[in-house]
């Protein structure tokens, strides 16, 4: 990984970094380059652009004990991506320790000290990477050092073997644990006296293990949290036990914005076991992550308060929602579709597009629909706050803990060194677990309680009905094709309310960090191009959802482009490799991207050769072209976003009476260099399944304001039945790149893959999701 | 006063008659590896077994969980239950591992009460229980290795 080591280093230069570690000569030699290459402050990307930045000294990640435990600090959250193992597994593997030694601790939460800790955007791993190794080596070093120094020999003459350092010139050795006390002591090196090991030496980064495609080609390391898993003792955020627990439910308004207007709490007080109910303020909008407001039901248990809040006779007042309680979603698409007809803000432009479709010979057009969706972590929203002597204590499975931190303090009028928050076991995130408004209401309820723990516990009622839902979206796109079937000019409006209306008021258009995501840096080689994106405002509360905007522009891009290909007559693989042109490195502000992720683009440029590359390999495994026979057919899709590149090809068949059968998935995925790539095929295959449900069952709909569906009986995603008979997972061994996200660009390419199959097996063209029962 | 037993333990519990057994369980008695999904029955992570029948706790009211309980807690000590738990391991099923302990109750159930599921039993069985990571083709796999006496024993 030379290159990359290289390279991603430079990137990883802030201003905070070079002022809290460097030392004095590499500091200036690596502060030059970074002017010379990145030319002004402003220029920040990578984790050095993160909030709290990253950290890499020894002495917060790593803790060796005299018995020869090694303790590695995660300071990501772990919600099924695998961190808590990967992250630690590259500590552990640069440091030398033997895994069956290593434990993971979990960091409160803490930017200053842990550097940033927000888990999201797909960039634990990459922007980790370095920094944990760098740390580990630095730690290697100094058990070095104290073992040279306690031989009396010269450091170059020892070295650090598994738990062990060695002096091969005496065959002397000694333990981790029996060095750990006096390399403690001993100065921090300066990060120019660290060597990273070489791939050669070694044991865990980049190896592949596990199930690889169907066959257990060798064990893997075990998973950190697996034995706790499987046995019921692992510890997620319902899972807090403290003495004297108060357990609460809350009612929210249905309405996004609505308050309590009377709540009669008579009945809900005489349930047995119910302690109180307390009227929580709502933030109105925008909401950011407060809590939505509502009344608060405190009992003994968590039944109890269920059953309190069932007895509740609330008067909701639904003017300070505005025109959110006429909101209703399938009104709302209509008038999306027909905005869709006429211009709008101008994001991209080359060439004259309006004459290019004026003159084509043929001309395609087509409206895509993807619906609001829940994210619907297994686990809901829930989460543990105690109060007293002017602390707070919280205990919560959230992806962002210095939101959650900040957002308590906020509530408390406490200063944040006031406010502790542990970081649980998340039982899934997928981004609903980015927000912590539901931390801030336990602390909210807890402050009636003086020293006693409430459990705020989110019902999955609560959880769908009150989601951060991910944005409906409608994409109209048209195409001019030459008598060749060679595409002239391509035209796209994307209309979606933004997630910045969560935040501000509404801007009614996309931002430059949604646009991003699959939009503007759309890479098909077209003479012109023009993007478009007419206004759309925000009636419900809309946030992050796994791979976020990637989703619909995916959907809408990769469909069209199989229109297209029908269209011109040819072949869908050709001719998207043809639409893509040849293998090149497209520049992301010469798109008008000037978000990328947050990354460099002179490093994370889009590749189309990468594109190419994993659109061949999935094709050629899933045997493309091959004769599928009636009501069978392969259907591809192929999508960039977070630095990464995915491609999918699906066979499916579906029957005369509509019923769908996914025989099998073939993902071919380039995320640069692989740290675990046991996980990333993990991922990968989860994506897979997620999207299956996106595409085919996923949709929350409004009336009057008030979601429609509300638990997994309504609000439909995969089981068992729905997955791929058989997933197959194609990495594309690419060490020379800089590392790229795998927990969420997986996702957006599934749902047109699979509704480019159903079309290739039935000539039946989906263009609203989810497909539900558009077959039969 | 209701009494549970409770992996062969007694439990005696002031608690209604109508409580749904998944809160007496987490709340009451305080064990946690029973996790709350949904409360309608339709996601399986809330899974025990009931004199051996995979049960959903968080539709079974105390007054109607008159037998044995047996809780993910106490599989390690079952023989297919540890074995299932193995298969799991080997095969790097779990993601966040929320909906993995229903998951695991459910198939070893199915496995005492038919040791040698086809491809179809178990994804029949197995309809129920809901995985939002969507680790469902490891799970089958994990199952399979578990019946294959091979593997296992």
């Amino acid at each position: 990984m030379s290159r990359s080591d290289d390279t991603l280093l430079l990137a990883n230069i802030s201003r905070r970094g070079l002022l809290k570690g460097l030392a004095g000569g590499s500091a200036l030699l690596l502060a030059a380059r970074w002017d010379l290459g990145l030319a002004n402050e402003q220029a920040q990307f990578g984790a050095g652009a993160m909030p709290g930045g990253w950290v890499d000294d020894p002495n917060v990640f790593i803790q060796i004990s005299s018995d020869g435990v090694v303790t590695i600090i995660n300071n990501r959250a772990e919600m099924g991506q695998g961190i808590r193992t990967s992250l630690v597994m590259v500590a552990a593997d640069e440091l030398g320790a033997d895994w069956d030694q290593v434990r993971a601790q979990q960091a409160d939460a803490d930017q200053d000290r842990y550097g940033n800790q927000n888990t999201d955007g797909s960039r634990s791993m990459r922007h980790w990477y370095q920094p944990m190794r760098r740390a580990a080596a630095a730690a290697r070093l100094m058990l070095e050092q104290a073992a040279a120094s306690q031989w009396d020999v010269p450091v170059h003459e020892v070295r650090a073997e598994v738990h062990k350092v060695v002096h091969p010139a005496t065959g002397r050795e000694l333990g981790f644990g029996e060095l750990a006390k006096a390399a403690r002591e001993l100065d921090v090196p300066g990060r120019d006296a660290l060597v990273l090991k070489s791939d050669d030496e070694l044991r865990f980064i980049g190896k592949e293990s596990g199930l690889i495609n169907g066959e257990l080609k060798s064990a893997c390391p075990k998973a950190i949290d697996g034995e706790d898993i499987v046995t019921g003792k692992a510890v997620f955020g319902a899972d807090v036990n403290l003495e004297d627990t108060l357990y609460a439910v809350v009612a929210r308004p249905p309405v996004y914005g609505a308050q309590v207007k009377n709540v009669d709490a008579t009945e809900a007080l005489e349930v047995t076991g119910v302690k109180k109910v307390v009227r929580i303020e709502g933030t109105g909008q925008p909401a950011v992550f407060k809590p939505l407001g509502g009344v608060a039901v405190v009992a003994t248990n968590t039944w109890a308060a269920m059953e309190g809040r069932r007895a509740l006779k609330i008067e909701w007042d639904t003017a300070p929602a505005g025109g959110n309680a006429d909101y209703t979603s399938d009104a709302y698409r209509e008038s999306l579709e027909k905005a869709a007809q006429s211009p709008g803000k101008v994001i991209r432009q080359s060439g004259d597009v309006e004459t290019a479709l004026k003159n084509a010979d043929k001309r395609v057009s087509a409206t895509y629909y993807m619906p609001h969706m829940a994210q619907a972590p297994m686990e809901p929203p829930v989460a543990v706050v105690r109060i007293r002597d002017g602390k707070a204590e919280a205990w919560a499975p959230v992806q962002n803990p210095r939101a959650t931190r900040e957002g308590i303090a906020e509530l408390l009028e406490m200063d944040k060194e006031n406010v502790t928050v542990h970081q649980t076991l998340l039982g899934g995130g997928f981004g609903r677990k980015s927000k912590p408004d539901f931390v801030i209401e336990a602390a909210r309820v807890a402050k009636e309680f003086e020293g006693q723990p409430v459990k705020l516990q989110w019902s999955r009622e609560d959880d769908i009905q009150h989601a951060y839902f991910h944005a409906v979206s409608v994409d109209h796109l048209e195409a001019g094709l030459d008598g060749e079937g060679k595409a002239t000019s391509w035209r796209h409006r994307t209309l979606s309310p933004s997630i910045a209306s969560l935040f501000a008021p509404d801007p009614k258009h996309k931002g430059e960090f949604e646009l991003g995501m699959g939009f503007n840096t759309m890479p098909f080689s077209i003479p012109a191009i023009r993007l478009e994106n007419p206004p759309a405002p925000a009636h419900v509360r809309i946030g992050w959802f796994r791979s976020v905007y990637n989703l619909p522009h995916a959907w809408a891009i990769q469909s069209f482009a199989h229109e297209m290909a029908v269209a011109a007559g040819k072949d869908h693989r050709d001719y998207v490799l043809e639409l893509l042109g040849p293998g090149r490195e497209v520049h992301n502000l010469t798109v008008g991207d000037g978000w990328n992720y947050d990354e460099d683009p002179d490093l994370y440029p889009i590749d189309v050769a990468r594109m190419r590359r994993v659109i061949e390999r999935a094709t050629e495994e899933a045997g493309w072209g091959r004769e599928t026979g009636k009501g069978r057919g392969l259907g591809l899709a192929f999508h960039h976003s977070f630095v990464s590149y995915t491609a999918i090809v699906f066979d499916v068949e579906v029957s005369d009476e509509g019923e769908l059968t996914i025989h099998r998935a073939d993902i071919a995925f380039d995320c640069g260099p692989q740290a675990n790539p046991e996980r990333i095929r993990a991922q990968m295959e989860g994506s897979c399944v997620m999207g299956i449900g996106i595409a085919l069952q996923s949709e929350v709909t409004f009336e009057n304001g008030v979601a429609q569906q509300s638990n997994f009986d309504s609000y439909l995603i995969p089981r068992m039945p729905d997955a791929p008979k058989v997933v197959r997972v194609h990495l594309i061994n690419n060490p020379d790149d800089a590392m790229g996200g795998v927990g969420e660009p997986g996702l957006p390419p599934v749902a047109p893959a699979l509704c480019n199959a159903i079309y290739a097996a039935t000539g039946k063209r989906i263009r609203r999701l989810p497909v539900g029962n558009q077959l039969s | 006063m209701i009494t549970l037993t409770i992996n062969g333990q007694k439990h005696e519990l002031d608690v209604p008659d109508n409580m749904p057994l998944l809160w007496a369980i987490r709340d009451v008695v305080g064990m946690k590896g029973t996790k709350f999904g949904c409360g309608i029955s339709e996601c399986g992570a809330c899974t025990v077994h009931l004199d051996g029948v995979a049960t959903r706790s968080c539709i079974t009211p105390v007054s109607a969980a008159k037998g044995e309980i047996t809780t993910i807690e106490a599989m390690a000590d079952d023989p297919v239950g540890r074995k299932v738990q193995q298969a799991w391991l080997d095969l790097g099923v779990a993601q966040c591992g929320y909906c993995q302990g229903g998951q695991i109750m459910n198939a070893t159930a199915l496995l005492k009460k038919n040791p040698e599921p086809d491809t179809r039993e178990i994804v029949d069985a197995m309809a129920g229980n809901l995985c939002r990571c969507g680790t469902y083709n490891r799970i089958l796999a994990a199952i399979e290795r578990a019946a294959d006496k091979e593997t296992s024993s």
